[in-house]
């Protein structure tokens, strides 16, 4: 594995580097490595999760002061004020994502930009914190006994939990959470309806990187012995952004690239600028801003992507080996009620988009929805799944009502659905993103993720994962990426990520929009297949064609409401549906 | 406190507030019609107040230097799409707008700085520095990324905030500067004590407010900007290029920023950098105000200014802090209302 | 005689996968011709290539000139004007203002006389008169239909693309809009109609393609079409089967 290499390679540079480099490359080497942390934790955060944030420096000063105060002022052990720090940082990150993380697109970093003024104006006029000279004489931290009082020891501190996090950020990646987490910035609607808590899992990913950022804080004050307001500006927050943007948002060795670029950059630009201009300042953030402009009109995805495929090839992988099977659902009796919708209404503004609809499914067979565009089935699909909220009437499944369920809930109770516009995250491989069907049934959370111990799950939720894509026909494709399959097969990508969820009801949001007529009938043949093995599934459709042929009844719909039910041959010909789907003009 | 000195906070909050509520509006309507949160108007505040109090003393405005190099790179940008695009017809228009009309500018600049041509000369000339600002730096920082997200555009943002503070400290230095007041005459109205500098302020600000609400509703552009905001789709389809509506809004926005900078140059020193926390005071007031309504967005900015003056008085040092921190409530309270899960498009 | 757009070996691509495949198609002036297809074929994608509103290879000549490079916006100053599916209304503007906004392009270039236009608008959607003041998202369905294409005719267009213009409307609306089709190519003006409604939309038309999977499987004289063995199973077989029985 070249990866490997390339990392061990990486880690005997940086063990020979404190003994070998002169005193200002390991300085250098430091703030490389303390602005990592922080990165690592935004490469996660705003590149994965898409939670954009300028604000991370307020959980370094926050942990850097804590440990200043409580060290300068009290004397206590740096190992105590470290966890004091997290703590703080912990709580305040806790806060700030339980307001703003819900909040769309611009509010957050806008939000985070005003905090991070609020607090930096609260370091500098606080009389505990020294105010705008900040605290000085802070002891080094002792590791049994051995002082990390120069910047050669501690150096060896701060790469340690810096590549520490950096295998815990790849590890988490690379797990039933990470997969989750790399669904929430273009996917959480999908995630959700796979019993995905987004907005739990995004507060995670926040207090992960608020904590990375505090424990940066904590390395920075006894690495220089002093801290200050200045530090901890607005304008670190937006150097951090931009580290994690240069080096690639979505890689996590990117914050190693991002972080060495910029730091290293603006050494030498503090050389070299005020010999131009002839006088100091930080000029700097002009060759920043306009190299950041730059970047973006050229790639959006920073240098990491590009680096990566100079430099590693891709990894051939075999398929999963055989794991211990997932536990499965008890599934219902043929011919049970499943699924019971009485008098479902939907209004938008004046709209009524359903009105007053009523249908059941039972199990084993495969009911069809279908009506002409507009008719309101996508809504009654939504309502069925819980994305939109109901405005009247009930919905039960298996008897219990669920019109009142998030989308996790009702997924928790076999109720899986596919989406109509194929909603896969395409840069992932195919089996890890019917992987994420599989999201419920296990159990393993960030931390076990981050330390490796989840791998036995794991392996069962990977072969699970096979096991449904090869039973759509798609075992050959396991790990290309998913954005690189034609239409027709993220189609069966989707109904495997369904199946792996273990469902008891299959809800397919219109599967045939824009096949061709052959890849319509292997679709038809797969849902025969999977009837016949007793799926029972609820189908919104457009095609009639494709339709008539496969399903057991038929209900239609047109302007929101019931227009006729029946077997397929007795709504082919039935006048009212012909009218509805032709509206002839003479 | 004292009723007096009551008044005396209010009078203060109004008028800071009525100029945070002129930066709202332009926020707002940059972001309707560009999707752009236009933090780089702190810049153009500065710059206009800096610009000011250097003429009156005398001294040449290094924005000049700003504007013509700004210039030069939006009409190679413009110029070398033309070719490629075999349109030369439109090299003459470019050259006027981005290279003759920044020269013109920097030329009677120069000419002004010696010489004392009276404080309305002066703004206007502050103006015709600083108002091509905005189409230029739309230009070069922002159009060739016109379909990029929320996000994308945000970052540009911020990294065009750094390279004009930057180029703020190198051309203007840091030291602060505060130009003369418009008029010193005060005005007793019962027992108010009302200075004219604040009424010029307000009186200012809500004559540009009521021409901005004429613009968007009577004119022929005004409507086009504003079909834009409502759907940019549409927009295109009828016609309306995307880079005419941004360079207008951007327009519109450096003329607001400037008119902010001029209005507050006499009331408090200005360093290169002051711009950015006034505009985001700006910001604070549209957010408080709910990110849609251009009249909550004005009672929002109104309030923050007031905000301002009262902690200013009973906790000066910790003025900055509280009216960033009011935000947080707000946003406590719309994210307890909204509850729906809404994906980026990729 | 030239086409007034010609349009050969369209290619669009989301990402990797293919929204349209080598589309050749030709609207003569003066006709109407519809490109009918179920949902998914491509249709909308076809139309946002021609206007420019989505990246394309291939190529499409409009009056003899390739529209390569040339901006949506610009298209809409040559005379290509589309309704599209969504309508794209400016929903929290009057209708009067909607309308006027259509002839922006026109407007730029000299001064139009905006009102005796809008008055001839009026006179053909005597609807849109009376909710002049109205805001657009207030309207009814109908009633934007009437407003998108009322919108699109302000802007004096040669040809016309239509992006299912009967979508989610009752009958006798879909009677109407047809009929102000038909109208329309009356007095001059080129018209490419996209449907689902494949009976209607072969009715008003001259000339029609089949769009499939974001291939062109079928074209030719509208009404051959409509007795096509292949078409009535797909797309009229229903009705057929109907009849037969």
């Amino acid at each position: 594995m070249r990866e490997r290499t390339a990392l061990a390679l990486f880690v005997a540079l940086l063990a020979a580097a404190p003994l070998a480099l002169p005193e200002f490359y390991v300085t250098l080497l430091n703030y490389i490595g303390l602005a990592t942390l922080v990165s690592v934790g935004l490469v996660l955060l705003t590149g994965v999760a898409g939670v954009m944030s300028f604000g991370q420096q307020v959980f370094a000063g926050l942990a850097a002061y804590s440990t200043a105060v409580l060290t300068t002022r009290y004397g206590i052990s740096p190992w105590i004020t470290l966890a004091a720090g997290l703590a703080l940082t912990a709580a305040v990150a806790l806060f700030l994502g339980a307001i703003t993380l819900r909040l769309s697109g611009h509010f957050l970093p806008l939000s985070t930009i005003a905090w991070g003024i609020a607090v930096y104006f609260l370091f500098g006029n606080m009389e505990l914190l020294g105010k705008h000279t900040g605290i000085a004489d802070i002891p080094p931290i002792s590791l049994f006994g051995w002082r990390l009082d120069t910047g050669r020891e501690i150096c060896v501190l701060i790469w340690v939990l810096t590549l520490a996090a950096l295998v815990a950020a790849r590890n988490l990646l690379d797990s039933r959470a990470g997969r989750a987490i790399r669904a929430l910035r273009f996917r959480s609607v999908m995630a959700e309806s796979f019993g995905v808590n987004t907005a739990a899992l995004k507060n995670l990913v926040f207090l992960y990187a608020a904590l990375l950022a505090g424990l940066s804080g904590w390395l920075y004050a006894h690495f220089l012995r002093f801290v200050s307001p200045g530090a901890f500006n607005v304008n670190a927050g937006i150097d951090y952004l931009f580290m994690a943007v240069v080096g690639g948002a979505g890689q996590v060795w990117g914050a190693v690239i991002g972080a060495s670029l910029l730091t290293v950059l603006r050494e030498w630009l503090k050389d070299i600028l005020p010999k131009l201009v002839g006088f100091s300042g930080n000029y700097e953030i002009v060759v920043f801003g306009v190299l950041m402009i730059m970047l973006l009109h050229r790639t959006r995805d920073g240098l990491a992507p590009a680096l990566a495929r100079l430099a590693i090839a891709a990894k051939v992988r075999a398929s999963p080996s055989p794991a211990p099977s997932l536990e499965k659902r008890r599934q219902p009796q043929p011919g049970e009620t499943l699924l019971e919708a009485r008098a479902a209404r939907k209004q938008f503004g004046g709209l009524v988009a359903v009105r007053d609809l009523s249908f059941e499914t039972q199990s084993g067979e495969i009911l069809g929805l279908i009506g002409p565009n507009g008719a309101g089935k996508s809504t009654m699909f939504n309502l069925i799944t819980g994305v939109l909220g109901s405005d009247g009437g009930e919905i039960r499944f298996r008897g219990e009502r669920i019109d009142r369920f998030p989308p996790s809930e009702i997924a928790r109770r076999g109720i899986c659905r596919t989406f109509q516009h194929v909603n896969l995250i395409s840069a992932m491989s195919v089996i890890e993103n019917v992987a994420i069907g599989a999201h419920l049934r296990g159990r393993r959370g960030t931390l076990d993720a981050m330390l490796r111990s989840d791998r036995a799950e794991e392996a069962q939720l990977l072969y699970e994962a096979a096991l449904q894509l090869e039973r759509v026909g798609l075992a050959e494709h396991l790990h290309e990426t998913a954005g690189s399959l034609p239409l027709a097969q993220q189609r069966l990508v989707e109904i495997a990520r369904a199946l792996s969820a273990d469902p008891i009801l299959l809800l397919l949001d219109e599967p045939a929009a824009g096949l061709r007529y052959g890849e319509k009938k292997v679709l038809a043949e797969l849902l025969r297949r999977l009837r016949a093995e007793g799926m029972s599934i609820l189908l919104v459709e457009h095609d009639m064609e494709f339709v008539m042929g496969l399903v057991d009844r038929l209900v239609v719909m047109d302007f929101g409401e019931k227009l006729a039910q029946g077997l397929p041959r007795e709504i082919q010909a039935d006048p009212a549906v012909v009218e509805a789907y032709l509206g002839g003009i003479e | 406190m004292s009723f007096d000195i009551a008044l005396w906070l209010v009078q203060d909050g109004v008028t800071n507030g009525a100029i945070y509520a002129l930066l709202a509006l332009a926020m707002l309507l940059v972001f309707a019609v560009t999707r752009v949160i236009f933090v780089p108007q702190g810049e153009f505040i500065s710059y206009a107040a800096l610009s000011l109090a250097l003429l009156q003393a005398g001294r040449l405005p290094g924005v000049v230097y700003v504007l013509v190099g700004g210039g030069l790179v939006a009409a190679a940008l413009d110029i070398a799409l033309a070719l490629r695009e075999k349109a030369p017809a439109r090299l003459p228009r470019i050259v006027a707008l981005y290279v003759l009309v920044p020269c013109v500018m920097a030329a009677l600049a120069w000419w002004a700085a010696p010489r004392s041509v009276g404080l309305p000369l002066q703004v206007l000339i502050v103006l015709g520095l600083v108002v091509p600002l905005g189409p230029i730096l739309y230009r070069v920082a922002y159009q060739p990324l016109a379909s990029a997200s929320v996000l994308v555009l945000f970052i540009i943002s911020m990294a065009a905030h750094y390279a004009l503070t930057g180029l703020g400290l190198v051309f203007f230095g840091g030291e602060g500067l505060r130009s003369e007041a418009f008029s010193d005459a005060r005005f007793k109205l019962a027992v108010l004590d009302i200075t004219a500098q604040s009424l010029w302020v307000v009186g200012a600000s809500f004559v540009l407010m009521f021409a901005l609400r004429l613009f968007f509703e009577k004119t022929f552009y005004g409507k086009a900007l504003r079909a834009t905001a409502v759907n940019r789709i549409g927009a295109r389809l009828v016609g309306i290029p995307a880079e005419l509506s941004g360079s207008l809004s951007f327009l519109l926005a450096a003329f607001i920023g400037a008119v902010s900078g001029i209005l507050i140059s006499p009331i408090t020193t200005i360093y290169y950098d002051t711009g950015f926390l006034i505009g985001l005071k700006g910001f604070v007031g549209a957010i408080v105000g709910g990110m849609g309504s251009y009249p909550l967005a004005v009672a929002g900015s109104i309030g923050i200014g007031l905000l301002e003056a009262f902690s200013s008085f009973w906790a000066s040092a910790f003025k900055e802090t509280i009216v960033f921190t009011i935000i947080i409530p707000v946003l406590l309270w719309r994210s307890l209302r909204s509850r729906h899960i809404e994906d980026e498009e990729e | 005689m030239n086409a007034l757009l010609e349009v050969d070996d369209l290619r669009v691509y989301y990402g990797k996968v293919e929204g349209l495949h080598r589309a050749s198609l030709r609207v003569p002036e003066g006709s109407i011709v519809t490109v009918i297809g179920p949902n998914g074929a491509g249709k909308t994608t076809l139309l946002g290539a021609i206007m420019g509103l989505l990246p394309s290879a291939g190529s499409a000549r409009y009056a003899g000139a390739d529209l390569a490079g040339t901006k949506t916006e610009a298209r809409v100053g040559l005379g290509l004007s589309l309704v599209p599916e969504r309508r794209e209304l400016f929903g929290e503007m009057s209708v009067e203002d909607n309308l006027r906004l259509g002839a922006f392009h026109r407007f730029r270039k000299r001064g139009v006389d905006l009102e005796s236009e809008l008055t001839a608008i009026y006179a053909r959607f005597p609807r849109l008169e009376e909710r002049r003041a109205q805001l657009a998202a207030t309207l009814s369905g109908g009633e934007r239909q009437m407003l998108a294409l009322g919108r699109a005719l302000m802007a004096r267009p040669r040809l016309l693309l239509l992006d299912e213009p009967s979508l989610g409307l009752a009958p006798r609306i879909v009677r109407d809009i047809f009929r102000i089709i038909t109208e329309l190519k009356k007095t001059g003006v080129s018209i490419l109609l996209v449907e689902q409604n494949a009976r209607a939309a072969l009715q008003v038309a001259d000339y029609g393609y089949v769009l499939e999977t974001g291939e062109i499987v079928l074209e030719g004289e509208a009404a051959g079409l409509a007795s096509n063995p292949r078409v009535i199973e797909t797309y009229l077989g229903l009705a057929g089967k109907v009849i037969a029985t």
